[in-house]
This record gives C-alpha cells, structure tokens and sequence, in this order.
C-alpha cells in the first residue's frame, strides 16, 4: 500500500485481527474515500498467496458480515421503535422548552440587544460577560446537544423503520410510521385496526367532541403531515386523507401478515393521489 | 452481442434468453440452461432487445440494488466477482442465501447512496456497474459510484421514472437523469425498457475521457 493513499486501506488492514469476525465487522463498519485494486494490493502485500485466494477469503467475511447485519436488524422490532419515537418527540420538546426560556431569559438582560435572541447557536459560541450569560451559554450548549440528540433518533428510527415495517416506512415515511406504531400501540394493533381509525389516530380530542355532538367529523390526526395530504386542496383533504389511511393499513397488514415490501400497494396509492389532486385541478 | 455464457436456447419448444447453471428460484429450465425472464430482470430485457452492453465473459460487476438476487443469479452465471450492494435486511436474506452457493457473488448489506462505506471492499476498475434501485436520486447515485468503474467499462443503468417523482412525466425524469449522468459519463446508449418494465428506461454510459 503506498504512503500517499495510507487513509485508503482495505478491509482486511481495518480488521483488528486476522480473525472472520474481525475482517467481518472491519467489511460492514469500515469505509474508504476511494477504491483501490485491492486484490493485487492483497497479493502484493503478501496478505493473500493469490487472488483466487482473496476472493474466497472477501466472500467468506461478507457473507458473515451481511448475515450478522440481518440478524441484528430482524431483532429490531416494533417496541423498539416506538420507545425511540416517544424519545426522539421528548428531545425536541425538552430542546424547544430550553431553548424558549434561554430566550426569554436573554431579552430580560439585553432588550436592546442587535443580536438575533433565538439565535442559540451563536449563543453557545459567545463568551460570556455576566454571570447570568454564563449560564445562558451553558444551557444553549445543552440545547445543541439535545437537537444532535435528536437527529441521531431520527436516523435510528430510520433504518430501523425499514427493518421493521419497510411497507409503511416507505409509506408514510419513518417517522410518521413510527409515530403511528405508537398510537396504535404496535404493528399488530395497528394491522388488526380499521382504515377509519388510523385516519383519525392522534385526533381523539376532536372526535370525542363530535361524538358528543359538539363539532364535525375529525378529516385527519396525525397523517395530516403527510405529502399526500398536505399537497391536497383543502376542499380534497377529507378524500385525501381517507384514501391515504386506507392504504397505510394496507401497508401494515402487508408488514405484519408478510413482511415483503410489496411495490404494488404504493402505485395503488399514486394512482389514487393522481385521482384526488386532478379532480382539484377540475375545480380550479 | 450476447455475452458468451448467454444463450438463446429453446425451452418448452419456445426461444428464450438463457444462462447456464442450475434452476435458483423456480425458473423453467432444460438441458443446464436456464431462462432468464425479460419481464421479470432490466438486464434480461436489455439483452433481449439486442442493445450492446460490453458486458463479456468473467468480467467483474459491480452490481448496485441486488435485491433478493434474481438478477444477480444470471449475471454470477457468466461473470467473474460479482459485488452485490442491497439496503434492505429482508432480500438480503435470500441473496446470502444464493452467495452461499456461487463462491462469486460478494453480498454487501449497504445503502449505494453511500460508496464510501464499500469502497474499502469493491476493487477499483470494475468491467460494468449494474444500476437497478428503486429509490430517489438514482442518476447522482450512478455519478456516486463512477469511481469504481474501469476506464473502459460500462454502467448499465435501468431508471425507474416513478421512483424519482410519481407526479412528472416520465421523460422529463428521464432528461433530467441524462443530464446529470453527463456530468460525469458519456452516454453510449438508452432505450426504453417497455412493455417488459412500464415507466423503466436503460442508459449505457462510459466514463467520460
């Protein structure tokens, strides 16, 4: 391997040892900015007798590797989810709440200041000069972290949406499936639940007014963040969110019953939203 | 134009595009021939319609969404290493499964918007890159991984236009996803892929000299 590419190095120098494990873990943890021909680097080195060599030696560690990576994201499962969910909801509004009182606490000492005050970011870059900026900068640090926080959530939920119902992830996006897992309480409830219900999960409040008979039918609870609807004329958006909820308990059914992703559901879907958003388009 | 190891062969008294080995998922077979479907596989039917693709014998492939390795199956039937990139947990069970018993298929669990994490794995100057993933953004992925692809190799990329935007025509994804594989490729080829796969386009590319 040559000086000038030593940041460049295969799986096999990233491995700890010379075990499969190692070489396994070093194939799906490691990275490189570039390729190199690392067969012949194998060979050249004195690390593999031949190429032929190196070849069965990288199936053999990719094949453990990718069975491991399978293995630890079929433990994923639905609760997981959704106690990262609730957590990933407890860091933003902890971050939020912090951030507003910082803020509140900050145009108590300067009122006049030039500075953006919800600026938190520079906050917690500035030195202080009063005890009281002293501990404002403190808590803006901590309120930098709780967001770093947070994103981190939102990646694990990410890839383990996939994992866990990869119909509704690709579906309502990770975050919204997570969130939904949530309310119905897991993959089954929520496979096992009626079209009408998902469309109004999160909106309890408002549909118990109705039932008293106080107020009209609730269109949507927390789907209503999804593109679907949110693109929907406000005319549409009953209709869109009744054809979205339908699908997405089609997709948790998919999930729970087979767990394939199923192309299929989601053309359905676009098929259905391209219907809702001409008829708009008609009106208009 | 076929690459040898891929053969027209009748099966069932009717001409079907074959590779040899044994039946891997229930596919009709005859005589060590089996059929490679062009309704089910992009690089079937871009072979059956008798485009040109570089691909040859024993050539190493980078193959950008394996999927469960239907695929990958034919294309392991004639080529030599055979790097298999699939995101998702649930097909990559059935292609472990299926590099299991071909020494040439290397299955990597990664996600082909991020070759870095592969490039410490798949060799540099790779004879052919394989596209085929159903996501957003698939022309800047093709561009992603042009660093694996040997000076004379090619990419064969299939684009599904309602990956990218269900909403738009298809062609104007296609124009836009020309447009940026120029960046970075010259484009040898394209063609559409219908009837056997609706709204798929194929692009063949070099690297620009």
């Amino acid at each position: 391997m040559s000086e000038e590419n030593g940041s460049d190095r295969s799986w096999i120098a990233q491995a700890h040892d010379h075990s499969i494990d190692a070489e396994a873990t070093a194939i799906q943890e490691g990275s490189a900015a570039n390729p190199r021909d690392w067969p012949r680097d194998a060979v050249v080195s004195g690390q593999m007798d031949s190429e032929a060599e190196y070849y069965a030696r990288l199936q053999e560690a990719a094949l453990h590797a990718a069975q491991s990576a399978v293995t630890a994201a079929s433990t994923a499962n639905d609760n997981q989810l959704i106690h990262a969910i609730r957590m990933y909801d407890d860091l933003e509004r902890t971050a939020n709440e912090l951030a507003e009182r910082v803020t509140e606490w900050r145009l108590a000492v300067e009122p006049f200041s030039d500075t953006d005050a919800r600026d938190i970011e520079a906050l917690a870059s500035s030195t202080p000069e009063s005890p009281a900026e002293t501990r404002l900068i403190a808590v803006a640090k901590q309120v930098i972290k709780l967001r770093e926080e947070r994103n981190k959530e939102s990646s694990f939920i990410e890839t383990h949406a996939s994992a866990v119902c990869p119909n509704l992830a690709e579906m309502a996006g990770p975050l919204l499936a997570a969130r939904l897992l949530s309310h119905a309480g897991g993959l089954e409830p929520l496979a096992k639940t009626t079209a009408g219900t998902v469309q109004v999960l999160g909106a309890e409040d408002a549909l118990f007014a109705h039932l008293n008979g106080q107020a009209s039918s609730p269109k949507h609870g927390i789907i209503y963040i999804h593109p679907a609807i949110q693109q929907a004329v406000e005319s549409e958006r009953g209709s869109a969110a009744r054809a979205l909820a339908g699908k997405l308990v089609i997709a948790a059914r998919v999930d729970h019953y087979s767990g394939e992703f199923t192309p299929s559901i989601h053309s359905d879907l676009e098929t259905r939203m391209e219907t809702i958003h001409s008829r708009e388009a008609a009106e208009e | 134009m076929l690459p040898d190891g891929v053969v027209i062969h009748p099966i069932d008294g009717e001409k079907r595009l074959c590779t040899e080995g044994e039946s891997v998922y229930g596919e009709p077979h005859d005589d060590g021939y089996r059929v490679w479907d062009r309704s089910r596989s992009k690089v079937a039917a871009v072979l059956a319609q008798g485009i040109d693709t570089g691909l040859a014998a024993n050539d190493t492939i980078l193959y950008l969404g394996a999927a469960s390795g239907t695929t990958v199956s034919h294309v392991a039937d004639f080529a030599g290493p055979t790097y298999a990139v699939e995101f998702a947990p649930g097909p990559m069970r059935e292609l472990v499964a299926l590099a299991q018993t071909r020494p040439n298929i290397i299955p990597l669990l990664k996600n082909v918007k991020r070759p870095k994490t592969y490039a410490h794995v798949v060799e540099s100057n790779v004879d052919c890159i394989i596209q085929d993933v159903a996501t957003t953004k698939q022309a800047k992925a093709a561009c992603d991984n042009a660093q694996f692809l040997s000076p004379d190799g090619n990419l064969i990329l299939s684009l599904k236009a309602r990956s990218e935007d269900v909403t738009a025509d298809p062609h104007s994804v296609y124009d836009a996803a020309r447009n940026q594989l120029r960046e970075v490729y010259q484009i040898q080829h394209e063609a559409s892929l219908e009837p056997d796969h609706q709204d798929h386009h194929v692009f063949i590319a070099t690297l620009q000299s």
